[in-house]
């Protein structure tokens, strides 16, 4: 007498290949481009041996300059974005958790969640309008303000997940225990939420750094994010130096997602 | 379908997760009109048996037959027997009709055949007002109606109950108790019952598996159970007994002596099973009775008293230091020797039981 | 889809009562100011009138409106028609979308329920391998795509080599293209919202429909797709909302032949040749259609949980 599967009804015939399906086509792209940045010969249908060559491009050779400044210019905006993007969605979060209800609590539950409800080519044509009716010229600034605005909810949703599983006993003990409103938040609540705010940033991060459509219509003339920059270039041809460009983002794609999967662990034990 | 003709059939069953066994070659008879229980401690294996039966766990060795077929190999869906599952399970997107008429409707009927038997077996159980309403608009007494109904709608050959009554509050779960007993009766098809409550089991059976460790440790009616447990185990777990340590002297015919702590012998009905030597007799705490101390089958001190409502119960200390548990009537109350008083007890040799282990 | 809702139970409390002001304050000053204030802008935009080199004059006119839905004719004195031009792309684009929507479904659904279906220490490394290829630039990604499509890319030099085809699929600028590149950029936003539901699907309910004679197809469709629609709509919506107003796909898989919305309003402020107002009515166009699906979808889920006595 055999042992049929007891539990068959997970088992659908096909969920597993169409699940490698996926996989499949989540990875083909990014892995064959990977494979041809090391491709020694611009040629794409012949391999040319191995060569690091295009990863010098990037760094030293003739467009080295202006992919550096782009990426510098990211990684400022992105740093500098989330990190207000996180200060404003704790507090939001902090508000919408821990102040029972207020006048206006769903039109701000709305709010926070707006930028993720307008279409990003709108909330680019409409930034754009906006700076010029203003008179701010394109540039760091603009790039700054509008991606701020934007990653506020990107960074608000790790952050109120994380307080809305923290019961508020420990700041109720903090009190009884003379602590003011500030201090049970800043020595109790905070410590407590610190994995959600650090994958919030890491989110909001994120979300800044990758973002093309927003940034190219505020920006302006004269200053590129990475992203910005590689879209030019691409316009112009794909040349192999943009596949070692993307091959290192992928890399540091994953170096991101291992850390805030290690930091979410953390939390994790810690409560 | 006779009274005598077996509706299910274990014959041998062995189940096993990885290195661990679940259930030791089990074999057990359910007859076709009775309402059979699984009766053990959680662990025991009776909710895996259950769900063999059913189609959800598969079987390493053994047989289990339905009407004399063999359905081991039948996959859930093709077997007829129907599970009223612990927590209902009712469909939440469906109304309580749909849910009752989806398995007929499986099964082929048509929507007219189906919805009929549905509103049939609704009546049956009460909730003929309640047909358009959702899962999530009920309370849990209804939600278990449904379930049941939804489980006799497609004529089951059998009815698995997997502790139905858990989630329901005391007076509920007793109410209920009687109303599936009737529902037994009236459909005329085994139910094959599980549950961890001994009071349960007892009221509503007519015959008892009790179970623990994967084996069956003993079947009977619930008067068998009770009066004539087999081991220590099923004394025990079947309301409360005094497990006295006897040496076991001399067994005949069925009947053994033995001799009692205090140094007194006693003469009572042995277990199949039972052997000479050192041995446990199993004694009801309501068939122990107070005398003047001195006088009595055993000398011993009362210890505690505990109020039961109906009865009082006496913890009382054996010479050698073992406890003897008497309960006496509510009514005798006034009469009872205070703590720590001497006293002698009566033991009713013909309600004691040597034990098969 | 949204952030987590504040609810009436669970983490809520009001030990910090009082403070909601100070505290939303930033939230209202930065969202209020770089996003309300400019799509109220936008919209006064999309009554103003054109100028030349871009930008616009301060006078107010229904002239973009007019653009995208009458015709009037090269001189603009014929009798108005309909303009069917960029209606068309609207069209068109909602049929993109919808396709793209229904590839991430189809590819989406069994990948969720394979990974929710995995013994529970397995699932991450699942969910991690499934989106890891997001945390990747979308720009990047897309380009990959390009990469690996087009005529003389890696996927056309293989099945030439292989004798498959004998020539080039032509995949690159058409429709096709850009459907895969939408559903290449917005898969997870499938796969995940499924996965959470099926995560928290009850499996006594798949149970209790083979206890009732259901096979598993039909317990697939009859249980268990009604109970995790919830996750489903819920993807639909994350893919179906990006993938109407989608740049990126269209303008580097979809060439001048597969037009979207995104790139007619992307079009419109690039240079002396754009029309910012028109742009602006298209912008505002676009954003009543979405704001319109998500108002129903918002209603429809305050009815379904009335409905089901939650």
């Amino acid at each position: 007498m055999m042992a049929r599967a007891g539990t068959d009804l997970r088992r659908f015939t096909g969920f597993f290949p169409m699940t490698l399906l996926c996989l499949l086509v989540l990875y083909a792209p990014l892995m064959v481009v990977a494979v041809y940045s090391f491709n020694a010969s611009t040629s794409i249908t012949l391999w040319g041996g191995f060569s690091l060559d295009w990863y010098h491009d990037v760094f030293i050779g003739p467009e080295a300059p202006k992919f550096r400044q782009a990426t510098i210019n990211s990684l400022v905006v992105a740093s500098l974005a989330g990190l207000a993007a996180t200060l404003i969605a704790t507090a939001a979060a902090v508000a919408m958790h821990r102040t029972g209800g207020f006048r206006g609590k769903t039109a701000s539950f709305a709010l926070i969640n707006l930028p993720l409800m307008v279409p990003e080519v709108v909330t680019a044509v409409a930034s754009l309008i906006f700076f010029t009716v203003i008179g701010f010229s394109g540039g760091i600034g603009t790039i700054l303000l509008a991606h701020i605005t934007f990653c506020i909810p990107f960074a608000y949703l790790p952050v109120a997940a994380r307080l809305s599983t923290l019961p508020d006993g420990y700041e109720q003990a903090a009190m009884d225990l003379y602590a003011t409103p500030w201090q049970s938040f800043r020595l109790v609540l905070l410590p407590l939420m610190a994995p959600g705010i650090m994958s919030g940033f890491l989110l909001a991060f994120i979300i800044s750094l990758d973002d093309f459509l927003i940034t190219n219509f505020v920006k302006g003339a004269g200053v590129e994010t990475l992203p910005t920059a590689i879209f030019g270039a691409v316009k112009q041809g794909i040349k192999p130096n943009i596949m070692a460009i993307s091959t290192l983002m992928l890399a540091i794609s994953v170096v991101f997602v291992a850390l805030s999967w290690l930091i979410g662990r953390n939390g994790k034990i810690k409560s | 379908m006779s009274g005598s003709d077996v509706a299910i059939n274990i014959d041998k069953v062995v189940k096993r997760y990885g290195s661990f066994t679940a259930l030791h070659g089990v074999s057990l008879d359910i007859r076709a009109d009775e309402f059979f229980t699984l009766l053990g401690p959680s662990g025991c294996g009776k909710t895996t048996l259950l769900r063999s039966i059913a189609g959800f766990e598969a079987v390493n060795e053994g047989a289990i037959r339905l009407y004399g077929e063999d359905i081991a190999a039948l996959p859930p869906h093709k077997r007829p027997v129907n599970t009223v599952f612990q927590h209902y399970a009712l469909f939440p997107h469906m109304t309580v009709l749909e849910n009752v008429m989806f398995g007929t409707l499986r099964l082929g009927w048509s929507r007219q055949e189906s919805e009929q038997r549905a509103r049939q077996v609704l009546a049956l159980v009460q909730l003929s007002d309640f047909l358009k309403r959702k899962p999530g608009q009920l309370s849990g007494g209804q939600q278990q109606r449904v379930a049941i109904a939804r489980a006799l709608a497609p004529r089951p050959k059998v009815l698995l109950l997997d502790e139905p009554l858990s989630a329901l509050d005391l007076k509920l779960r007793q109410a209920v108790r009687g109303e599936l007993k009737q529902l037994q009766r009236e459909t005329g098809i085994a139910f094959v019952f599980v549950t961890h409550d001994q009071e349960e089991a007892l009221t509503m059976s007519d015959r008892i598996a009790v179970m623990s460790d994967g084996r069956v440790q003993q079947t009977g009616t619930p008067r068998e159970i009770y009066e004539a447990p087999l081991n220590r185990f099923v004394a025990g777990f079947i309301g409360e007994t005094n497990l006295i340590e006897v040496e076991v002297l001399e067994m005949r015919g069925g009947r053994a002596t033995v001799r009692l702590p205090g140094g007194q012998d006693l003469t009572c009905p042995a277990a199949p099973g039972a052997r000479l030597g050192a041995g446990h007799v199993s004694l009801r705490p309501e068939r122990v009775s107070l005398c003047p101390p001195g006088s009595g089958d055993i000398r011993a001190q009362v210890e505690n008293q505990v109020y039961l409502g109906t009865d009082i119960q006496l913890l009382t200390r054996l010479p050698d230091g073992e406890p003897m548990v008497v309960r006496v009537q509510n009514s005798d109350a006034d009469n009872l020797p205070g703590l720590g008083a001497a006293v002698g007890l009566k033991l009713e040799a013909d309600a004691a039981r040597l034990l098969a282990d | 889809m949204a952030a987590t809702t504040p609810g009436s139970g669970g983490g809520g409390s009001d030990l910090y009562r009082g403070n909601a002001p100070r505290l939303m304050l930033p939230t209202w000053l930065m969202i209020g100011v770089f996003l309300l204030l400019p799509v109220l802008l936008m919209g006064v935009y999309s009554f103003l009138t054109k100028e030349f080199r871009g930008g616009v004059i301060w006078s107010p006119t229904l002239a973009a409106y007019d653009q995208f839905f009458l015709n009037r004719g090269l001189f603009g004195d014929e009798p108005p028609s309909i303009e069917w031009t960029y209606l068309g792309i609207f069209w068109r684009s909602i049929w993109q979308a919808g396709s793209a929507t229904l590839l991430c479904f189809v590819v989406g659904f069994p990948t969720a329920w394979f990974i929710a279906t995995r013994a529970p220490q397995h699932r991450t490394v699942w969910l991690f391998l499934v989106t890891i290829p997001y945390w990747v630039n979308l720009l990047i990604r897309t380009v990959s795509m390009k990469f690996l499509i087009r005529d003389e890319g890696p996927l056309n030099a293989f099945l030439l080599w292989s004798g498959v085809i004998d020539q080039p699929l032509g995949l690159i600028n058409t429709n096709v293209a850009v459907l895969l590149g939408l559903f290449y950029s917005y898969l997870p936003f499938m796969v995940l919202p499924i996965y959470a539901a099926v995560e928290r699907y009850d499996f006594a309910l798949s149970e209790a429909a083979a206890d009732l004679y259901a096979d598993s197809w039909t317990t697939l469709r009859l249980v268990i797709l009604p109970a995790v629609r919830p996750g489903i709509i819920a993807g639909a919506i994350l893919v179906f909302v990006p993938s109407l107003g989608a740049f990126l796909a269209p303008d580097l898989l979809g060439g001048a032949k597969a037009f979207m919305i995104g790139s007619l309003i992307e079009e419109q402020f690039k240079g002396a040749a754009g029309n910012w107002p028109f742009g602006a009515a298209v912008a505002m166009i676009l954003m009543t259609i979405v704001m319109g699906v998500l108002l129903i979808y918002a209603r429809a889920q305050t009815r379904a949980q009335a409905r089901e006595g939650a």
